[in-house]
């Protein structure tokens, strides 16, 4: 007996209301996108510049002991946010101290990090550092371009890919589910204010990859159904090549979210913003793959017939059969 | 119908058998690293009895390279800094005012009196005292400059010259600054690799990045602050003359002297020569030591030239007071007791232990041509690191086991196939990771496990695909055969794209986002693998020992 997540011949109808799918996608669109522009996003170090502190200490965490201690120092605006993770031993008592950047300064000097740690060890004595990061303006500021250019580049080759292999309608239904997913993403990060550090534009770029495997996928059999049923219409045809390919791509999602879940839970806090990022970034990518991506291409209309090349530029990469 | 030529299926398992032996040392990790080490000890020091017990806890003919352990796993210090190649320029401007000078004195009857006027560190202004002199002024200093190499093979020169009314004004040119700082940057780099390599730490990466910053990374030291005192110190020694010594920092020192202060008596200012007598670039050795007092201090030596200019001239100056000078800062004034011939010295000062020793290092290494800015630090404790290794560990175990379960679950005999590629996979990713030496870092952990769970995507595209194709009735060696053909174009499609982003990544990339690619590009090339050529050569052999008439995937 086999485990089936999705029974066999399944024929549900995707289409009836795609107006509707694209509607309620552009409107999350512009909900996170609102949320982005009104709230902004949590930066991290990376992107802003600063100092973080990791401490950890056998005694419970007091953030008013710790921001007396630092008050004192006069460094500006000092965040000081315990840390709770399932994977810390009882004695295990972890804080993120963070420091804006000092004026005039690149990296944080020796010195300021040696008073930081003085007037916390005088504390709490028994506290450890286990972690100092610190960035200088200079160096966030191009973190963060390079960071959007590698997002851009990414979406960029991307679209020439596709469009090389398919048709400029695949290629422009995939970009704008990618530019879907990545919006959303962005959005969800802004609206739980969870931190935006430079491992999330890793995770942002896997989702890129991720959210436009899935697509493929979906497209590739679309190309196969539009040679094999020349007269169908184009919803009906659409909807017989999701519906085939509609276990596969369950079955990818749910081992994906399989191990990424096991790396939410059990991975430590450290890489745990990251590893939502990549969820949330599957959930949406398998759904924009067939509500966003198909229904675009449902919408610009697409060839029909394959059965001769034509001298459009668009599909003579198309044929190889690799 | 399902063949496989024989030659094919040896290079297969021949692949798998090479990417199992290149991932082994990773299983026994600290034995190798051991192992390594003490090899690396042998070649230096040569052998000792406890040196080659260490080295044979793993056997010399078995591949012994390891994957790097990054250093949010390791623990460690980062540091980015940039060097400040402008610094490089002042002191280039000042030697060249001598010659323009000398260039322009026999000119005077055309040009009147030369004067050097007050003016930025990277210019030199000189007021002449007949304004109808200029172009001649310009020629004769025109004449100064050097022809400087450009890529393009465009004429240049190192100065460029132009005139203001009486002023005549030198700066470098474009062509020379970019000669400049090239040499600047790869002399600090070359002076930093060596000071990190005095220290002795274990796999230091220093990198240089961009036009003029350095990436240095080392692991295993306790804080970046550590690494900063080692290399942030530009250690320009120099032996000057002492004009004078008094309280007041802003005296005039006169002509051809300066005014530097003391680094342990505050207040104090010392009155110099500007032109050392010796300096650190003639150091051919530097040991810290104590003095006859038993405080720290650190003895150094000369070489042959710098030996006779020092005896000369301490022969010349019994009785005398001269200055050492650190980076702009007297270390001590000692009086000339005797003739100094043998070239060597003894710097005493008010040094701790700690201090006489990163004293003698900086010195032995040499001195940075310009000052460095920190622009980015990290340290990352150990602790930290084996945490993020344990629960790595823990989670790669778990999601591992899920995916297991869950194909096992989904496709039978075809699921088991599935899995033994998957875990080959992971055993290539780890083989090209050592093979290439790269580093794993924590998101480069994250990256195996998204593997794990895409690498099973080529799989499952296959299992569906003959799923679909069995519905047809055409037998089960047909829809193996077809399942794999009609589901190839699929395949590469999805993995060439997130190839894609993975190149885009490690291209643009630093730190975390490269670690990341490193590991998915690599992933999607070993899945690649498993997936279309050791699963179907597994589901080829099990179909022709055992020819079912019926298969359920």
């Amino acid at each position: 007996m086999r485990l089936r997540l999705v029974k066999q011949d399944t024929s549900f109808d995707f289409f009836s209301r795609w107006k509707l799918w694209l509607g309620i996608s552009g409107a999350m669109m512009v909900i996170a996108l609102v949320s982005f522009f009104l709230q902004g996003l949590n930066y991290g170090i990376d992107f802003r510049g600063g100092t973080t502190i990791r401490t950890e200490s056998a005694q419970p965490v007091d953030v008013g002991q710790y921001r007396a201690a630092l008050e004192v120092l006069e460094m500006g605006d000092i965040s000081i946010t315990e840390v709770f993770d399932p994977t810390f031993g009882p004695d295990q008592n972890v804080a993120m101290i963070r420091i804006e950047a000092q004026e005039g300064q690149e990296s944080a000097s020796v010195e300021k990090i040696r008073a930081v740690e003085g007037a916390l060890s005088a504390a709490v004595p028994d506290i450890k550092f286990t972690s100092v990061e610190s960035v200088g303006p200079k160096v966030s500021g191009e973190l963060i371009q390079t960071a959007v250019i590698a997002v851009l580049l990414a979406i960029g080759a991307v679209l020439v890919y596709i469009w090389l292999r398919f048709e400029w309608q695949f290629a422009l239904g995939a970009v704008i589910a990618l530019v879907h997913d990545v919006v959303l993403t962005i959005g969800i990060f802004s609206e739980l204010q969870i931190k935006f550090d430079l491992a999330i534009i890793a995770a942002l770029l896997t989702i890129v990859g991720y959210s436009l495997n899935d697509t493929v996928v979906v497209f590739d059999r679309v190309r196969e159904n539009l040679r094999k049923y020349k007269k169908k219409p184009l919803a009906e045809v659409l909807n017989i090549s999701i519906n085939e390919t509609l276990s596969r791509t369950v079955m990818t999602s749910v081992t994906t979210l399989l191990a990424l879940f096991a790396l939410f839970a059990l991975g430590g806090d450290v890489i745990r913003g990251f590893v939502f990022a990549m969820i949330w970034g599957v959930i949406v990518g398998t759904y924009s793959s067939v509500f966003v991506a198909s229904a675009i291409l449902l919408y610009l209309g697409v060839k029909r017939d394959w059965s001769k090349p034509t001298d459009t530029t668009g599909n003579q990469f198309a044929n190889i059969d690799a | 119908m399902l063949q496989i030529d024989l030659w094919k299926r040896l290079l297969i398992w021949l692949t798998c058998v090479v990417g199992l032996v290149l991932a082994l040392p990773n299983g026994f990790y600290t034995r190798v690293e051991t192992h390594n080490d003490a090899m690396q000890a042998i070649e230096l020091q040569g052998e000792t009895p406890e040196l080659l017990a260490q080295a044979s806890g793993w056997p010399t003919w078995m591949p012994s390279s390891l994957v790097n352990l990054g250093l949010d796993l390791r623990g460690g210090a980062h540091l980015l800094a940039e060097v400040q190649v402008e610094d490089v320029y002042a002191a280039r401007m000042e030697a060249t005012w001598p010659e323009i000078r000398d260039a322009l004195r026999p000119e005077r009857a055309t040009v009147g009196t030369i004067r050097l006027q007050p003016s930025a560190p990277n210019e030199i202004r000189v007021r002449i005292g007949e304004p109808s002199g200029m172009p001649r002024a310009l020629e004769v200093v025109r004449d100064l400059a050097q022809p400087v190499p450009t890529l393009t093979g465009a004429l240049a020169t190192d100065l460029v010259v132009r005139g203001e009314e009486d002023v005549l004004i030198v700066t470098l040119s474009d062509e020379e600054r970019a000669a400049s700082d090239d040499r600047t940057v790869r002399q600090a780099l070359e002076i930093i690799r060596r000071r990190i390599d005095e220290v002795g730490t274990r796999e230091p990466t220093i990198q240089r990045q961009g036009a003029d910053r350095i990436l240095i990374q080392v692991p295993g030291i306790g804080s970046a602050s550590e690494l900063k005192e080692i290399i942030g110190t530009t250690a320009q020694l120099t032996f000057n003359p002492v004009v004078g010594r008094g309280t007041d920092p802003d005296a005039t020192p006169g002509v051809g002297n300066k005014v530097v202060p003391s680094l342990d008596e505050s207040g104090v200012y010392y009155t110099l020569e500007a032109a050392p007598v010796v300096t650190g670039e003639e150091l051919v050795d530097a040991q810290p030591s104590f003095d006859q007092n038993g405080r720290p201090a650190v003895n150094f030596r000369f070489n042959p030239t710098g030996a006779r200019k020092f005896g000369d001239y301490t022969a010349a100056n019994i009785g005398n007071p001269f200055a050492i000078v650190l980076d702009n800062e007297v270390i001590s004034a000692p009086v000339i007791q005797s003739h100094i011939p043998g070239g060597s010295g003894i710097i005493t000062g008010n040094f701790t232990i700690e201090e006489s020793t990163n004293l003698a290092v900086l010195l032995r290494a040499g001195a940075l041509p310009a000052g460095l800015e920190f622009l980015e630090e990290r340290t990352i404790g150990p602790e930290l690191g084996q945490d993020s290794i344990d629960a790595g560990r823990i989670a790669t175990i778990v999601a591992f086991a899920a995916v297991l379960i869950f194909m096992t679950l989904s496709y039978g005999m075809f699921g088991i196939f599935a899995n033994i590629a998957l875990i080959l996979n992971i055993a290539l990713i780890f083989g090209l990771l050592s093979l290439i030496g790269a580093t794993l870092t924590l998101p480069g952990i994250a990256g195996i496990v998204l593997t794990v769970g895409m690498a099973v995507d080529a799989n499952v595209l296959v299992f569906e695909r003959i799923r679909e194709e069995l519905k047809s009735a055409r037998g089960p060696a047909r829809a193996i055969e077809l399942g794999y053909e009609k589901a190839l174009s699929a395949i590469l499609d999805a993995n060439i794209t997130t190839f894609i982003t993975a190149v885009i990544l490690y291209a643009m990339g630093s730190g975390p986002v490269r670690g990341f690619a490193i590991t998915l590009g690599l992933g999607i090339l070993t899945s690649v693998f498993t997936a279309i050529f050791v699963t179907r050569l597994m589901i080829v052999m099990w179909f022709e020992r055992r020819r079912p008439k019926t298969i359920e995937v």
